[in-house]
């Protein structure tokens, strides 16, 4: 690989939202980024050239990183007429690796929801079937709605340096999607005894109970690298929504599905027995400090 | 008696804690047999109901002795501690028959009195010795009954 390798950012379908995260990113990082890198073509930046005279060109590309969900039918969505899976193969063959960016390019993310156009998928799904055994590397799917930069940028640069990622079975790297978004998240105190908040944004209670958090079922490192390096959903109020995983998006997002009170799905490889079985035992408790406000508490 | 339990207190709890887990066991079985979840009330109250025959001091010692003194469980043994193997299996039985729609939805401690307040009513009747069958003869009588409070209606 070159000193500094090419990317070409290609839009599909989508909000922008990756774009928007992506230009968030911390200052001193992406910065690096830019000089490790050359930013050939991105949509929403101006670039020397544009995405068709690249492609028609000899020009070879390093990393295609892929925004958004791949429709197969052009009566609904097209760049420059064209179909927008002729071209991302067409890119796909001039490419060394490439990297779903969110969930709408890993799996069609909210767009293969949409119902008049059945086949709307991500990136994998969506290249020739010739094409998928010449593929160095398999396709990164980097999910989330949308990915945290950082994420991103890490994975640019192991690639960078090692020449490969290690994937889990969805095809997301390891290294940023083996924890649970649970990991990290200052409510694990509430979680351990099972105390819900008494409403939303609230600092104390754990989101998991009543409002539809999905960290204990969420591979993601959204309390590892914090958002803006400073913070991320769980931890301000806002409950996890699963947004790395392929059943991304759920109906009733901010409910805890419950039979019987009960809830319906429990912590990631956890039995439900086992599961139950503590939270009978961590009930039975009333821990005066967990249920006071934070600010309100005092020792006694 | 006291080498093996430092008081009376902890005499007390060991007991709870054993008679629960003889019915946590079978309702475990229970649980894990592939039968609907109305079959499985049906077979654990025969169960249920065979304890109180067979072994009547199991059920008593739970009605007459850990719900009548609570003062003696009050250290260690609060809530579900001493119980909670069996309230676990409750909560799976109610839990999955909620989600398959034999049950339908309701507060959990309003379906489990339904379960439990049956079940330990008609032992502490075949206690009095008032009952003028053979306990084990209302089984099913009790399970539809328990059933019916339950089930999932349209």
């Amino acid at each position: 690989m070159r000193n500094k390798p090419k990317v070409l950012w290609f839009q599909a379908i989508t909000c922008n939202g990756n774009t928007h995260s992506l230009l968030c990113a911390n200052p001193s990082r992406l910065e690096l980024f830019l000089n490790s890198f050359d930013l050939i073509y991105h949509p929403s930046l101006t670039t020397h050239t544009n995405l068709l005279d690249i492609i028609d060109s000899e020009e070879k590309i390093d990393f295609l990183l892929v925004e958004g969900a791949i429709p197969d039918n052009s009566d609904f969505f097209s760049i420059s007429n064209k179909p927008v899976k002729e071209l991302l193969n067409k890119l796909v063959l001039k490419s060394t690796y490439i990297v779903a960016v969110g969930s709408c390019a890993s799996y069609g993310g909210v767009h293969a929801k949409f119902e008049l156009n059945k086949n709307i998928t991500g990136v994998q799904n969506s290249l020739d079937t010739k094409l998928q055994p010449k593929l160095k590397h398999k396709v990164i799917n980097l999910t989330g709605c949308p990915v945290h930069p950082e994420w991103i940028l890490q994975t640019l640069f192991i690639i960078k340096s090692q020449g490969k990622i290690h994937l889990d079975e969805e095809q997301r790297p390891i290294e940023l999607y083996s924890t649970m978004t649970h990991h990290g998240c200052l409510r694990n105190e509430y979680f351990e005894w099972k105390i819900e908040p008494d409403s939303f944004g609230t600092k104390e209670g754990c989101l998991f109970y009543s409002q539809g958090c999905r960290g204990p079922m969420t591979k993601s490192s959204c309390n590892k690298i914090l958002w803006n390096g400073v913070n991320s959903k769980t931890r301000v109020g806002m409950p996890c929504i699963g947004c790395t995983e392929t059943d991304f998006p759920r109906l009733n997002m901010l409910e805890t599905t419950k039979h019987i009170g009960i809830p319906a799905e429990v912590p990631l490889g956890v039995s439900k027995r086992a599961y139950l079985s503590l939270t009978g035992v961590a009930k039975t408790f009333k821990i005066n400090r967990l249920q006071d406000k934070l600010i309100d508490y005092k020792d006694r | 008696m006291y080498n093996y339990f430092s008081s009376k207190e902890e005499l007390a709890k060991y007991a709870i804690k054993y008679s629960t887990n003889i019915i946590a066991i079978e309702l475990r079985e229970v649980n894990d047999m592939d039968i609907s979840s109305k079959e499985k009330i049906f077979v654990f109250t025969r169960k249920y109901f065979d304890n109180v025959k067979k072994s009547p001091e199991i059920v008593e010692y739970f009605l007459r002795v850990y719900l009548s003194n609570r003062e003696v469980f009050s250290n260690g043994c609060e809530g579900f501690l001493c119980v909670g193997d069996f309230v676990t299996e409750v909560m799976i039985l109610l839990e999955e028959g909620a989600k398959n729609k034999e049950f339908r939805e309701q507060d959990f401690f309003t379906a489990f009195s339904m379960f439990m307040g049956a079940l330990g009513g008609f032992a502490f009747l075949s206690g009095e010795n008032v009952l003028e069958k053979d306990v084990t003869e209302y089984s099913d009588g009790i399970a539809d009954n328990i059933y019916r409070a339950l089930k999932y209606e349209e």
